[in-house]
């Protein structure tokens, strides 16, 4: 397959899809399938089957449109009019909906979730520009909307420098938490002694609640292969790997889907062998882990696609240098590729302009807890929280006082009410000890304790250490103690300041991020919320504000209190 | 190769470019005290007790280059309170009985809390439930006393060539193990070499037969038999 041959599968697409009189996109992403998307779809098809409107309408199985918490979600696109979004749809709505739209070409009044909200216009799609827009699987549709001529255009007039130089201009920077420019990544493996070189993309995702590199690939997935090519083609890599988290539940057909989709694009030339038919090849494999968050440490996740234990080493040599098999190894997270294919398409300069002045570009956030609409949304950088929360997520249920947004999952902290006109900007969160991360963003109100979450963070972290290090291994396991003590009433003014002081610690002494970031949430809510803290305190007022810890033990020490009687008195017999 | 000046707790000293901080440090006899390093073995960094401070930051000095001009300080009070806390950590973390230990007087845990000056533990003792393995007709391995160096692991790969132990399990449930799972004593990899036992620090791998105080342990045949294969001194 050739430009030409792309152009024409292009406009053939278009031609098919614009024959339709109506087409019913219905998400089919993990949440709307769990909530029964599935019989929604189904419905769909069969009423248009049924009635014999299968020449006029198409139901198409999507990715994900947004707002999660509303599912299931069947968005109709209609010649001549403006788009009408369903949401909570039922399979007796479904037939309904296809029945409005074909015969009296009319929405319906009921479910609707106008497209006008501030939950749509505030967001600003690039790496989620086509999802929910386009079949999850099928190839002609991501061409028909400019697919693959990013790779094209990068094999037939961009050398492998021109196209990192591209990428360093944009100022794009590793999404999966850590920030680091990608451009200045792409130039030092590409600068690596030619050979055999990897392209990883990093789909371990295993922040608590965060769900971005999933919807990506379930919604989106030949967007992820095209960048990787185009990585190959900028670093001198033939072989790209991506590292899918194992233990997702009923991950099995994504899987299949996502082989399926590298498979027909290498069956049309767009993977494999003699790419587009250029000189290029570049092969993709999938590889599984085996259900650790410390996977998502590139040197341990080095170490599982070799077949090894997965712990951390320490660095340099960094992967660029020596990776998989010892070779160089460019390795970023998915939604950074997510970023790829537009700067190549748009330009650097036009990427740019959107973002602040060290953070371009847009970000992917998982936005869970107290809002009214919760889900998958994408905002340019220098955003503001109060923005995302109030007019994104469309404020908190029942109207209740706001408290605090947590971002960044367990190596994460929280952002207090106070500061909530802070912008999304890495430097910007990281002053207020936070960080964007990887994109996970919870809302909490006031009736969310602070100690308790926490408490739960750390108790992720103390499960998932690799074991390697004393001070993640054994001290993480040591601060969730003392949490446990604080959140059931026996905590103390000293287990306080034990805590503190071993939060330093492992943040210190640890040997990789995960143990370094651990006591981050614990340290965070300190920072903001000590107050709350010492209200649960044993010798302070001994009570959640929140209400919600159930604090009903004593600290040992006080066990003499409690004893009973007769053991009292045998010591005065004797 | 070339020579690298740094400085070290104030003091300038020469070290070759390549060596670890840790080299650099043990060549001038500055006290810094280690667990998982062996010398002979690859370094794992990951007891943590030999960090130092750059200045910048805080480093693994066996696991971190020496390069010209760094600034290092071994002594700062805040590196020895982190050393007697990861120690309390270890000593909460397994159990770890002196008194009716084989390796009790000569135990490398023992040592080293003793000269950091860790004499009490302030976190909670975990207490686990850890066996012990007593099926191999030479040694045993008590899970209670080991620290997880991984040493065994080193030598057992890296001069033996057997690969016997390996580590299962995650975190706090990591655990040393034979083979996939075996009793040490119907392993089909192991030896019998003894490697394992003179390299552990601590009384977590023994001789059968010792009792309290009784083991001694000692591992310069790693320095011969590395020399050894260094110099080719064998031809059979």
């Amino acid at each position: 397959m050739n430009r030409q041959d792309l152009k024409e599968m292009a406009q053939k697409e278009r031609q098919r899809q614009e024959g339709f009189r109506c087409r019913l996109l219905c998400c089919a992403s993990t949440p709307c399938l769990a909530v029964g998307a599935g019989e929604v779809m189904d419905t769909l098809k069969q009423t248009a089957a049924e009635k014999g409107w299968a020449a006029a309408v198409e139901a198409v199985s999507t990715g994900c449109m947004g707002p999660c918490s509303r599912g299931p979600l069947v968005r109709v696109q209609q010649t001549g009019r403006p788009d009408v979004l369903y949401e909570r749809v039922t399979p007796e709505l479904a037939g309904d909906i296809v029945a409005n739209h074909v015969k009296k070409n009319a929405p319906l009044e009921e479910n609707n979730l106008p497209l006008d909200l501030p939950f749509f216009i505030k967001q600003r799609k690039i790496v989620l520009e086509n999802s929910g827009l386009i079949d999850q699987e099928s190839l002609a549709a991501y061409v028909a909307v400019g697919g693959y001529a990013a790779l094209a255009k990068v094999l037939r007039e961009m050398t492998p420098q021109e196209v990192c130089d591209e990428i360093a201009a944009s100022g794009l920077r590793g999404r999966g938490g850590a920030g680091y420019p990608t451009g200045l990544k792409w130039q030092l493996v590409r600068k690596a002694p030619a050979g055999q070189k990897y392209v990883i993309a990093n789909c371990d995702e295993g922040d608590p609640g965060a769900y971005m590199d999933r919807t990506l690939v379930e919604s989106d997935p030949h967007r992820l292969l095209e960048a990787m090519a185009i990585a190959g083609y900028a670093v001198g890599a033939n072989q790209g790997f991506i590292f899918v988290r194992g233990g997702y539940e009923g991950a099995d057909k994504r899987l299949q889907q996502l082989e399926r989709v590298i498979r027909e694009a290498e069956r049309h030339g767009l993977l494999g062998g003699r790419v587009l038919d250029s000189s290029f090849s570049f092969r993709i494999d999938i590889r599984l882990g085996a259900g650790a968050f410390v996977c998502g440490e590139e040197t341990a996740l080095m170490l599982s696609i070799m077949g090894r234990r997965a712990q951390p080493v320490p660095r340099p040599p960094y992967p660029a240098e020596s990776g998989l098999w010892g070779r160089p190894t460019l390795i970023n997270n998915v939604e950074t590729f997510g970023n790829i294919v537009p700067i190549i398409r748009d330009g650097a300069a036009n990427y740019a302009g959107i973002g602040t002045d060290k953070s371009k570009g847009t970000k992917v956030f998982a936005m869970t807890g107290r809002v009214n609409i919760a889900g998958l949304i994408e905002v340019p950088m220098g955003i503001s929280l109060r923005e995302i929360v109030h007019d994104i997520g469309g404020g908190i249920p029942q109207e209740r006082p706001f408290k605090a947004i947590q971002t960044g999952g367990p190596s994460g902290g929280c952002i207090p009410a106070a500061h909530i006109d802070t912008v999304v900007d890495y430097e910007a969160m990281r002053g207020l000890g936070s960080m964007i991360g990887s994109g996970g963003l919870i809302v909490m109100d006031d009736q969310t304790c602070m100690v308790d979450l926490a408490k739960f963070f750390m108790a992720f972290c103390a499960d998932e250490s690799c074991g390697k290090c004393v001070p993640c291994r054994a001290g993480t396991v040591q601060l969730l103690r003392l949490l446990e003590r604080i959140t059931n009433g026996s905590g103390t003014a000293r287990d306080l300041s034990l805590l503190e002081e071993l939060c330093g610690l492992v943040k210190d002494t640890s040997l990789c991020g995960l143990g370094q970031a651990a006591p981050n949430p614990v340290l965070s809510t300190l920072r903001f919320f000590r107050e709350e803290y010492e209200a649960h305190l044993f010798d302070g007022e001994r009570r959640c504000p929140a209400g919600l810890c159930k604090m009903d033990q004593v600290p040992i020490i006080e066990l003499k209190n409690v004893l009973p009687l007769q053991i009292q008195t045998r010591e005065k017999v004797a | 190769m070339a020579v690298i000046t740094l400085t070290i707790n104030d003091e300038l000293v020469s070290g070759r470019s390549g060596q670890s901080l840790l080299e650099v440090i043990r060549d001038h006899d500055i006290p810094l005290p280690t667990l998982c390093h062996l010398e002979g073995l690859s370094e794992r960094g990951g007891c943590r007790l030999c960090m130092v401070d750059t200045g910048r930051r805080v480093v693994a000095a066996c696991v971190t280059e020496a390069a010209e001009g760094m600034v290092v300080r071994t002594d700062t009070t805040q590196l020895q309170a982190y050393r007697c806390m990861l120690l309390e950590l270890m000593f909460a973390e397994r159990n770890h009985v002196c008194a009716v230990c084989v390796m009790n007087g000569r135990c490398e845990l023992q040592a080293v809390a003793a000269r950091v000056g860790m004499d009490h533990v302030r976190y909670d003792y975990l207490v686990p439930d850890l066996p012990m393995d007593a099926t191999h007709e030479r040694f045993v391995m008590d899970h209670n006393r080991c620290i997880l160096c991984t040493r065994c692991v080193r030598v057992c790969d890296e001069v033996e060539g057997a690969h016997t132990w390996d580590v299962s399990g995650r975190g706090l449930n990591s655990f040393i193990t034979a083979d996939l799972g075996t009793p040490w004593g119907f392993s089909q990899s192991c030896t019998s070499c003894g490697k394992c036992v003179q390299v552990c620090p601590t009384g977590a791998l023994h001789d059968k037969g010792m009792s309290v105080a009784e083991m001694e342990k000692r591992h310069d045949f790693l320095g011969w038999i590395l020399g050894g294969r260094n110099d080719n001194e064998w031809d059979w």
